[in-house]
C-alpha cells in the first residue's frame, strides 16, 4: 500500500555495494575497528528507535539488554556452549527479563515509564557488578574465543576471528534487523505503533489493544538488543559491567536523536556517523562532549526528528505541494 | 440494538452519570443533548467501554459489553469517534484511515473497499491523502475523524460533539454527511450535541442530559417545542 520511489531504491542500492566492498578502502584496522562497532550499534539503535522513536515509549533500560546480551553470551560461551547457541538464548533471556520490567513499567506512561525503566537498567547493572560468581564482577569476563567457525562444505569452515569476517558478520545481522523492522514498522502492526505514539487513548478507543502491543514493540527490541550485544562480546572478546552501564543508553539514545527519530535510516546513520565523528576529533579530547552537547541542542532545538527527519520533512512538503498543484490543475 | 439500564458511571471520587437508562433501535439516529459538564462525553465512554459503569448493565444487540475490554467492544461493531476531533497528527491522512480499520486488519479488500466509500463522502481526504493529519484545519480534521470512525464499518456509530469548535457553514456540511451515512449506509448513529439546533434537525429522537442524569427523552419534533429545550439549547 506504500510503496518507495525509484530514486530511493537506487540510492539504497548503491549503499548496499558500498557496504559490500568496505573493506577494501577501510584506512587501518583501528579504524576497522570503530566502523564494526558502529555498525553494532547501529543495530542496538535500531531496536531502540522501534520501542522510543515508534512506539513513543522511552525505555531507558536499552543499554542494559544490550549488556544482558553481552553476559549471556560471555558466560555461554566460557561454559563451552557454541556461540550460535548462545546467541539466539541471550536475545530469549533480555526478552523475558524485559517482558517482566515490562508488566511493571508499562504501568506507567511518559515520563514515568522512562524513570521505571531507567531504575530496572540501574538494577541490571548493579546485578552485573556484584553477582561475581557468575559475572566476575568489577573485571568482568575475559578471554572469550571469537564466534565458533561455521562448517562450510568445498570452502572449509568460515572463521570469525579476521576483522572482514567480522564485519560481515555484523553488516548481516545489520541487513536482517533492518529487513525484520521494515517489515514490521511497514505493516498494519506498525502502525498501531505509531498510533500509540501519537494518541495513546485514540488507540484504545479504536480498539487497540495498547498494553499488549507495547509489550509486543518492547519484546521485539530488547531481543534485538541482546543480539547486538551477545556480537559485541564475542568480537572485543570480553565484557565488563561498562557494556551494561547507563552510559551505553544514552550513547543509543544520542545517536538516535542525531540521527532521526521514528526513521529506519536515522538510527543507522546517527550510530555510524557519530563515532566516527568522535575519532575525527580526538584532538578535542574531552572537550569532544561540549562540541555534542552544543549539537544536540541544536538539534533538538530546530530539528526535533534529527538529521534524517529533517530530509523527509522537506519530502512531505514537497509531496503536498505537488498533491495541491496537481489538484488545482484538475480542478481548472 | 443499545440498551443501557440503570447506568452509574464514576471518574474517581466524582459521581458523574446517575441512572440513565436509554435504548436505541437499529438504524435509528438519536441524538443526545447536554451542556458543557452534564455528563455526554462520559456517558459516551461508558457506552465504549473506555470507561467502566461503577453499576448498572450495558448491552448490545443482546450481549452485555459492559466488562469487556474496547477492543472486543470495537469488533462487535460500536465505535467512538471521540470528543475534540482526536487524530494521529504525525500520520498521514490515509494512514489515520486504515488504522481506523484496525479491527479489520488482514482483510486488505474490505480495508480498500471502506477506504474508497470514506473518499466517496469526503472527496477533500482524498485529495490529500498523503498529507500529514496534524497539518490539518479544524473542518478537515473533523470529517477525518468521521472517515476514520467509519473505516471499521460499524454497526453503531458514537459521535462525541463533532460541531465543537466550527464556523456555522462547516457545521452544515458535517450535519449534512452525518445524515447520509445514516440514510445510505445503514449505520446507527448516537450523536451527542450541544449545538440543540442542529442535532434536532437532522436526528429523529433524542435524550437531554442534565448533571449526569436523563431528564427528558422523546421526538425531536417534540422536543423541538419543549419549553425547557427551548429556553436552556435553543435560546428562543
Amino acid at each position: 500500500m506504500f510503496t518507495k520511489p525509484i530514486h530511493t531504491k537506487l540510492l539504497l542500492g548503491f549503499l548496499f555495494i558500498a557496504a559490500l566492498f568496505l573493506p577494501l578502502y577501510v584506512p587501518d584496522s583501528y579504524m576497522f575497528q570503530i566502523v564494526i562497532t558502529s555498525l553494532l550499534f547501529a543495530i542496538a539503535t535500531s531496536s531502540m528507535n522501534l520501542i522510543l522513536g515508534y512506539t513513543g515509549q522511552a525505555s531507558l533500560a536499552h543499554g542494559a539488554f544490550f549488556g544482558v546480551g553481552a553476559y549471556v553470551v560471555a558466560i555461554m560461551t566460557k561454559a563451552g556452549w557454541s556461540f550460535w547457541i548462545a546467541l539466539p538464548v541471550s536475545g530469549l533471556v533480555a526478552t523475558g527479563i524485559g517482558f517482566f520490567i515490562g508488566l511493571f513499567a508499562f504501568r506507567t506512561r511518559g515520563h514515568f515509564f522512562a524513570i521505571v525503566t531507567l531504575c530496572f537498567g540501574v538494577i541490571l547493572f548493579q546485578v552485573a557488578e556484584n553477582w561475581i560468581e557468575v559475572t566476575g564482577g568489577q573485571n568482568g569476563i575475559f578471554g572469550l574465543d571469537s564466534a565458533t567457525p561455521i562448517p562450510f562444505p568445498f570452502f572449509g569452515p568460515i572463521e570469525f576471528s579476521s576483522q572482514p569476517a567480522q564485519y560481515y558478520l555484523v553488516l548481516a545481522v545489520l541487513l536482517l534487523t533492518l529487513f525484520v523492522l521494515h517489515r514490521v514498522v511497514y505493516s498494519i502492526f506498525g502502525l498501531t505503533f505509531m498510533a500509540i505514539r501519537n494518541n495513546e487513548e485514540l488507540a484504545d478507543a479504536l480498539g487497540i489493544n495498547t498494553f499488549a502491543t507495547k509489550m509486543v514493540s518492547f519484546a521485539i527490541a530488547n531481543f534485538i538488543a541482546a543480539i547486538a550485544g551477545g556480537i559485541y562480546a564475542t568480537i572485543l572478546g570480553a565484557v565488563s559491567p561498562s557494556a551494561i552501564s547507563i552510559m551505553i543508553t544514552f550513547n543509543f539514545l544520542i545517536f538516535l536523536i542525531l540521527g532521526g527519530m521514528a526513521t529506519l535510516p536515522g538510527a543507522v546513520i546517527g550510530a555510524f556517523m557519530i563515532p566516527i565523528i568522535m575519532e575525527f576529533l580526538q584532538f578535542m579530547e574531552n572537550y569532544r562532549m561540549l562540541f555534542f552537547g552544543a549539537l544536540l541542542v541544536v538539534v533538538i532545538i530546530w530539528f526535533p526528528m534529527g538529521f534524517f527527519g529533517g530530509l523527509k520533512t522537506i519530502n512531505q512538503k514537497i509531496i503536498a505541494w505537488r498533491q495541491s498543484n496537481t489538484s488545482e490543475d484538475s480542478n481548472a | 440494538m443499545l440498551k443501557l439500564e440503570q447506568v452509574y458511571t464514576d471518574i474517581g471520587e466524582l459521581h458523574i452519570i446517575h441512572n440513565v437508562s436509554l435504548n436505541i433501535q437499529k438504524g435509528e439516529f438519536v441524538t443526545l443533548l447536554g451542556s458543557n459538564g452534564a455528563g455526554k462525553t462520559t456517558l459516551f465512554r461508558t457506552i465504549a467501554g473506555v470507561l467502566k459503569p461503577a453499576f448498572g448493565t450495558v448491552e448490545f444487540n443482546g450481549i452485555a459489553i459492559d466488562k469487556l475490554p474496547v477492543h472486543k467492544i470495537v469488533d462487535l461493531g460500536i465505535v467512538l469517534c471521540p470528543q475534540g476531533r482526536q487524530l494521529f497528527p504525525e500520520l498521514s491522512v490515509k494512514k489515520n484511515l486504515v488504522m481506523g480499520a484496525f479491527s479489520l486488519r488482514g482483510q486488505k479488500s474490505k480495508i480498500k473497499k471502506n477506504l474508497d466509500r470514506v473518499y466517496e463522502h469526503f472527496p477533500i481526504l482524498k485529495e490529500r491523502s498523503n498529507q500529514l493529519a496534524g497539518t490539518f484545519s479544524g473542518g478537515e480534521q473533523q470529517m477525518l475523524a468521521i472517515g476514520r470512525a467509519l473505516m471499521s464499518e460499524p454497526s453503531m456509530l458514537l459521535l462525541d460533539e463533532p460541531s465543537m469548535g466550527l464556523a456555522p457553514l462547516i457545521v452544515k456540511q458535517i450535519a449534512d454527511v452525518i445524515s447520509n451515512i445514516n440514510h445510505e449506509m445503514d449505520t446507527t448513529i448516537f450523536l451527542s450535541e450541544q449545538n440543540a439546533n442542529m442535532a434536532l434537525n437532522i436526528t429523529e429522537r433524542g435524550y437531554v442530559l442534565e448533571s449526569g442524569k436523563c431528564v427528558l427523552e422523546g421526538l425531536c419534533k417534540d422536543l423541538k417545542n419543549d419549553e425547557n429545550v427551548k429556553r436552556a439549547y435553543i435560546g428562543a
